[in-house]
Order: structure tokens, then sequence, then C-alpha cells
């Protein structure tokens, strides 16, 4: 029963897709709200982005040296493991499900209330394909930006380590700078960027749909915001599995 | 004019509609009245395509919404406009942008001109100096008044309004009605109101329609209304004591026109 019915919500779901990538009914309109996306779902995002990464860089950073200390593991080994980590799945994957957080439940109770409050309606009434005019530029605006998110998120997390090196005594910052520039693979950054456009669209779509698709009342917007958090996280946990294994082997 | 030839609708197995017959007419404002849970939301909605109906016909002038395609029925839809019973204002936008928003999707006009348009509107329902303001900085009663400006800044062919009065104070409630009776007379278009409110029967009624159950039970004016012998509209519209005492005026002195003796 269960299997049926995730089905036949997957169903929807692509229905769903279907609608929202139609040619939009006026481009001019397209593009002034892809750009209010880019700010109001982008943009806004970068203070935590940062703060978030800062302080797990540092974190990752003491939490590596103080743990492998032996002699069998080379000076450097502290540095590239942060950078690794960071590059590999903590400024795709763990920001994501962060942004999943933030983003996600933010387009599902935004779309969500203007379903209960009608607005939905309204649009659908003027000969608006609402899916399209919604949806459409918070999935391009949010992948769009998703890169910048990324890159911040990269470079930040580093330089959290680096504070780590240069303000305690923990690790020394020839030691760090040594370490996060040896054996650098350029391909972990590319890995990392295009694993976080495959989740960017999970979160704006996933949301989208469980906001468009509410009926009820102020509960029920609540629920779907909950629900599309959680669904936009369980997706983005399975293709990072699938991506890995795709993009890393 | 509008047609609507034995219309049914059910959810999940429960009929809500039976076969409905009703004539919406041009130039006059056509209530849909009845109890809550009667069918009459559903019949709106059924009427601007946001429910497809089991079976039956809704022949908007001879054009039946039923059996068109996709673009058919987006063509019939710029010639709609519907107020919602909760206004659903766009609450991102202000007055002015509320206003002007279809006038961006579906003309090539100049920022100069919508604004125009939309300052024209607004000044038809009596709301020239709120332009600026949001959705969330004005009372209900001018929430409706600028989804009216909003519905009429393309000039449609077919207004509906479900519940317009919903949540409005009696004074507010009279002045909505009589700018929807205005502006069906003025700009000749065929209105459709779906309403509970008594007052709204009896002062803009030209062509009412009552549900009961899902079935049509009575169609007439409002002065037929005051002389019906249909038990059900009776119960309906004369359930509280001040409405009794009107109809028992009006059997005695045959209309609440004082200057009519």
């Amino acid at each position: 029963m269960t299997l049926i019915s995730s089905l036949a919500t997957f169903g929807r779901y692509c229905l769903f897709m279907k609608r929202v990538f139609a040619i939009p009914d006026r481009w001019s309109q397209f593009g002034k709200r892809t750009l209010q996306e880019v700010h109001k779902l982008g943009i806004d995002s970068i203070p935590l982005v940062l703060i978030i990464s800062l302080f797990i860089g540092a974190v990752i950073t003491i939490q590596m040296e103080l743990n492998t200390t032996s002699p069998l593991i080379p000076a450097y080994s502290t540095g590239l493991a942060t950078r690794d980590i960071v590059l590999l799945e903590f400024s795709n994957s763990i920001l994501c499900l962060i942004l999943a957080g933030k983003v996600g439940s933010n387009i599902a109770s935004e779309i969500g209330t203007m379903r209960v409050t009608e607005q939905i309606d309204a649009l659908d009434i003027m000969g608006i394909n609402s899916a399209n005019f919604l949806v459409l530029p918070k999935i391009v605006g949010f992948v769009a930006f998703m890169p910048v998110l990324v890159t911040f998120c990269m470079l930040m997390s580093m330089l959290g380590g680096f504070g780590v090196a240069l303000f305690t005594d923990i690790i020394t910052v020839t030691k760090y700078t040594y370490g996060i520039t040896a054996y650098f693979t350029e391909w972990y950054v590319w890995y990392g960027l295009i694993k976080s456009l495959v989740f960017a669209f999970i979160i704006a779509s996933t949301a989208s749909f469980f906001g468009y698709t509410v009926k009820g009342g102020a509960l029920e917007v609540g629920k779907s915001s909950t629900d599309g958090v959680v669904a936009s996280s369980i997706f983005i946990l399975l293709f990072d599995v699938i991506l890995t294994k795709l993009l890393l082997q | 004019m509008i047609e609507v030839k034995n219309l049914t609708k059910s959810f999940d197995g429960r009929t809500v509609l039976h076969g409905i017959d009703a004539t919406f007419y041009t130039g006059k404002t056509n209530l849909i009245i009845g109890q809550s849970g009667s069918g009459k939301t559903v019949l709106i909605k059924s009427l601007v395509g946001l429910l497809t109906p089991d079976e039956g016909e809704i022949l908007f002038d001879g054009r039946n919404l039923l059996s068109m395609n996709r673009e058919e029925v987006a063509s019939l839809r710029k010639e709609i406009g519907m107020l919602f019973q909760g206004s659903a204002l766009f609450d991102s936008e202000t007055v002015l942008g509320n206003v002007m928003f279809p006038l961006q999707m579906f003309t090539r006009q100049s920022r100069a001109e919508m604004r125009e348009r939309a300052m024209f509107c607004l000044e038809r329902v009596n709301l020239k100096g709120a332009e600026n303001k949001y959705p969330a900085e004005i009372s209900g009663g001018m929430q409706k008044r600028v989804a009216i400006a909003r519905a009429i800044a393309l000039n449609p062919r077919y207004l509906f309004c479900d519940e317009p009065n919903s949540g409005l104070d009696p004074k507010t409630s009279i002045l909505i009605d009589e700018l929807l009776s205005d502006i069906t007379h003025e700009y000749n278009i065929t209105t459709v109101i779906n309403t509970h409110d008594m007052n709204s029967v009896l002062g803009i009624g030209e062509n009412i329609i009552f549900i009961n159950q899902g079935h049509r039970e009575w169609v007439g004016d409002m002065s037929q209304i005051y002389t019906t012998a249909n038990e059900a509209l009776n119960n309906f519209v004369f359930a509280t004591r001040l409405f009794q005492e009107v109809r028992e005026y009006v059997a005695e002195h045959g209309t609440i026109d004082k200057n009519k003796k």
C-alpha cells in the first residue's frame, strides 16, 4: 500500500514538473521573478553558509589534528583531510541538507500559503500556468546560484581551518597550508559543484511540489513544509550515493 | 450569457450537484444562494473551470467550456474576472501591483499605460491614494475592492464573485454590493455572485438561483422572493425575525419603498 501510494505521489510529481517546465507566458516576468528568487533563496543564504562553513572548517581541522597524532601519519594529513572532506562532502551534501531546511521550508510554506489563500486559484483563473509562473523561477534561480554558495562554503571552511592554525597552537600555519595544497585533485571541486546542482534542483522542486499540492489551512501548510524538508533530505542522501558512485568510481 | 445544462458533480461517490440547469444573464447581477454545504461553491468553481463536472454543459455565449481544448480555455479565462472569498491578493505586490498584474501578463501596453488603467480601476472602486500600500496594510473591505479592481482591469465579459461579503460589516457589504451592481450595469457584463448574505439577495438579486442539497430548487428575482411558496427558500431567506418582519411589511404594503404606496 505504501509502495503504491509512493508511486502515485511520484507520478503526481512528474506531472507537476511537466507543468513547471513549460515555456513561460511572459519572458520579462520570468526574468524579473528569477532575479527576485536569486536574491531571496541565494543571496539571503550567504550569511548562513559563511558562518556554518567557518565553524565547521575549524572544527574539522581541530578534530583531525587531535585524532591523528601518530608518527606513521604524515604531517600534512590534517590539512589534506580537511580539504578533501570539505570538497567531497561538506560543501555540497551537508550544506544542501542544511539549505533544505532553510530554503525548502521557505519555498513550501510560501507556495502552500498561496494555495490555501486562493492566490494560486486566482492565477489559474486568469489563464496563467501557475506551476510554471511560481516554481520555475525558484528552481532556475536556486540552481543557478548554488555554485556560488558552494564556492563560498569551500573557501570559508578552509579559512576556518586556517584560523585554527593562526590563532591556536593545535597546528602550525605551515603544516596546515602545506596540507591543503598537497595532492590537490581539481576534479573534486567539479564533483562537488555537479552534486550541488542536482541537490539544488531536488530542494527547490520537492519543496515546491509539497507546497503546491497542500490542501486545508495553516496546519497543513506547516505539515507540507516539514514533509518537503524531510523528502528533500532523503532524496539528497539517496542521490549522494548514486552520484558518488557515478562520478568518483 | 452563461447557460448551465444538467451539471452534475460528485466527490468520492457523493453527488454534490444533481443535474443543475441555470441561466446567468448579461448585464444582470445573477446570484447563487443556498445554505453552507448546499453545493454553490462547487457550482461556481465548476463554472470557472477550477473543478471539472462529471456531466453537463457550461456555455459561455454558446461556447461549451467542457469541450474546449487547453488553448481555448486559456483564451476564455482572459475574459473572466474573479473575486475570491478571501480576496486572494498577491501579498508580495502593492495594491497597484496587484491591479497591474493581469495587464502585465496579457497586454502589450507600456508601463505608463498599464499604470493609467490600474489607477482608473482603483478610482472606480474608490481606492485612489491606497496604491502604494500592501494588502496586509489595508482593511478587509479595501482588499475586496482591490480584488474587484484587479478583476475588472482587463474589461472582463464575465465576473464571478465567491461570497464577496464574507467577513465584512453590513455597511461595507452594502458598498461592495452596490459596486458590483454598478459595474455590472455600467460595463454590461455577466456577473455571477455566490452568497448567503440576505442583504445582497434582497438588494441586488436581479436573477436568483436557489440551490438546496445540490438541486436547483428555485429561480426568480428579489421581488418574487417575498411571495414564494417554496418552503426551503422561505426557511433560508427569512430565517431571522428581521427578515420575517420585512416580508410581512411587503405583504401588507406591496413594497418596502416608503415613497411608493
